[in-house]
């Protein structure tokens, strides 16, 4: 399974034509303690940099951005009542969706895990 | 930009991988282990707070005949000794200059207790108001320690004086703490039982220490304290409160003595004659969604006022807020929309306090 990273600070792992979505663990520290997690409707289709979901923090609201273009396909409802796993466990069980495959050719422009520790 | 200050607990704090941040001038620990779980602590043990930022001035002369008694909104000739008093210093328009707990400490000598962004200011215009005594800042050479949660008598009368058991609400005492003259207060800011404790700057950190071996004692930052405080519905000046806001608007009248002179009374007198044009409104959401500083109150698709303060409460499990808004809309469970522009945010109006269940009168 390979995973990906963005600029705005998601992950993306990609299994077939499946892939799950979340915010890194850079991202769950500085927003803090998470208080609100927005899930997308499932069957949703999203392009590449929409927004595809709304988390909230002790100090701040930011949007989570799609790192590829793709249809909802499930999330992760433990979230809407236990919005605090995303701070435990950013990168595992605080994922938030999982969207079907567009177009992986768009895979190529985001970062692998050595570049995205760089450029944090 | 002027530098920050440190109060005498930046080492600490350092040591403690606190997340620092700006406060009133100063370089406040923000949290240490996380907002939430700093929260909780406070509700169910003992919180520990350095609250050495905020101004502390003592006055000594004759209350009345010196010009005490006629500057805040409350009198302060009637707190007996040993008790202490909550209110604020106005300006000639009514607004607040700001607010402050006044702890009368013999029959001549008063402390009064300030905001850290405010202190040099009001220094000067109590002062100016004097027509006598002596007033000294002490901001400097005073720190202060805040213990708060269900746990802080058993941690208080064991580490500090087993003469604090009986102190009731709003009572304070001298004691001495690592052999220097301080005063322990049965107050706070959180809603809990808890206490604030005056001491010489000099024996903080070592006192910090001491309290921090207490298994039952954690320290806790301004963010879990700001949270503590929303839920308890009380006022944060320069959030909550200020310069432009009188008392009557901010639903504070409570803490305002009609029957003494003060300056800005006239201003006040006027707005309960002729009514306000906003006024202070608690208000839950609908959901688990925070309104924030600055949001704007909408009501029936119209702009009717605006957040001041605004979090997520964790005993509530909703956003909590309050704001002001024009006094028709002013309705117990009139339902508002909170916005910031782009997200909309149901709520309704409700009453304070949010949380009442706090152990302060235990």
């Amino acid at each position: 399974m390979e995973r990906y990273f963005t600029k705005e600070h998601e992950w993306i792992s990609v299994n077939g034509t499946t892939a799950t979505v979340g915010i890194t663990s850079h991202a769950a520290e500085e927003l803090g303690d998470i208080t609100f997690v927005e899930l997308p409707q499932v069957g949703k289709s999203v392009k590449r940099s929409e927004t595809l979901a709304a988390i909230e923090s002790v100090k701040a609201a930011s949007d989570v951005y799609a790192p590829i273009s793709g249809r909802v396909t499930s999330t992760n409802e433990t979230l809407e009542t236990m919005p605090e796993v995303v701070n435990e466990s950013p990168e595992e069980s605080g994922w938030i969706c999982t969207l079907e495959v567009e177009n992986p050719e768009e895979l190529k422009g985001l970062m692998n895990a050595e570049e995205y520790k760089a450029f944090i | 930009m002027e530098s920050l200050k440190q109060t005498p607990l930046y080492a600490n704090h350092k040591k403690l991988n606190a997340l620092m941040a700006p406060f009133g001038g100063w370089d406040m620990p923000i949290q240490y282990e996380g907002i939430i779980a700093e929260h909780k602590w406070c509700r169910e043990n003992a919180a520990l707070f350095d609250i050495c930022h905020m101004g502390e001035f003592i006055f000594e002369g004759d209350i009345v005949k010196d010009g005490m008694e006629d500057i805040f909104t409350f009198s302060v000739e009637t707190i007996p000794v040993g008790r202490s008093r909550y209110g604020f210093l106005l300006n000639e328009s009514g607004g607040i200059i700001d607010d402050m707990i006044i702890f009368r400490i013999a029959e001549n000598k008063v402390m009064i207790v300030v905001n850290a962004a405010t202190a040099d200011n009001d220094f000067s215009v109590i002062q100016g108001r004097l027509k006598g005594g002596s007033f000294r800042n002490i901001t400097d050479s005073t720190a202060k320690l805040d213990l708060q949660g269900p746990e802080s008598r058993n941690i208080i009368t064991k580490i500090v004086d087993p003469s604090l058991l009986n102190l009731s609400y709003f009572k304070f005492t001298k004691v001495k703490i690592l052999g220097e003259d301080a005063l322990v207060s049965r107050t706070g800011y959180t809603g809990e039982l808890g206490y604030e404790i005056f001491l010489p700057s000099k024996k903080v950190a070592e006192l910090w220490e001491k309290l921090l071996t207490e298994p039952k004692v954690k320290p806790a930052g301004l963010g879990a304290r700001d949270i503590l405080r929303l839920e308890v519905g009380y006022s944060l000046y320069g959030s909550d409160l200020d310069e432009s806001i009188t008392p009557i608007e901010a639903g504070l009248e409570n803490f305002v003595n009609f029957e003494k002179e003060f300056i800005g009374k006239g201003a006040l007198l006027d707005q309960k004659k002729n009514g306000v044009s906003r006024i202070k409104i608690p208000f839950k959401t609908n959901s688990r969604r925070s309104p924030r500083h600055n949001h704007k109150i909408v009501v029936n698709g119209q702009e009717a006022g605006i957040v001041t303060s605004g979090a997520f409460s964790p005993m509530l499990g909703s956003g909590i807020g309050m704001g002001f808004i024009k006094p028709e809309f002013a309705i117990d469970g009139k339902n508002i929309t909170i916005t910031d522009g782009k997200l909309e945010i149901e709520a309704s109006i409700c009453q304070l306090p949010f949380y009442s269940d706090g152990s302060v009168r235990n």
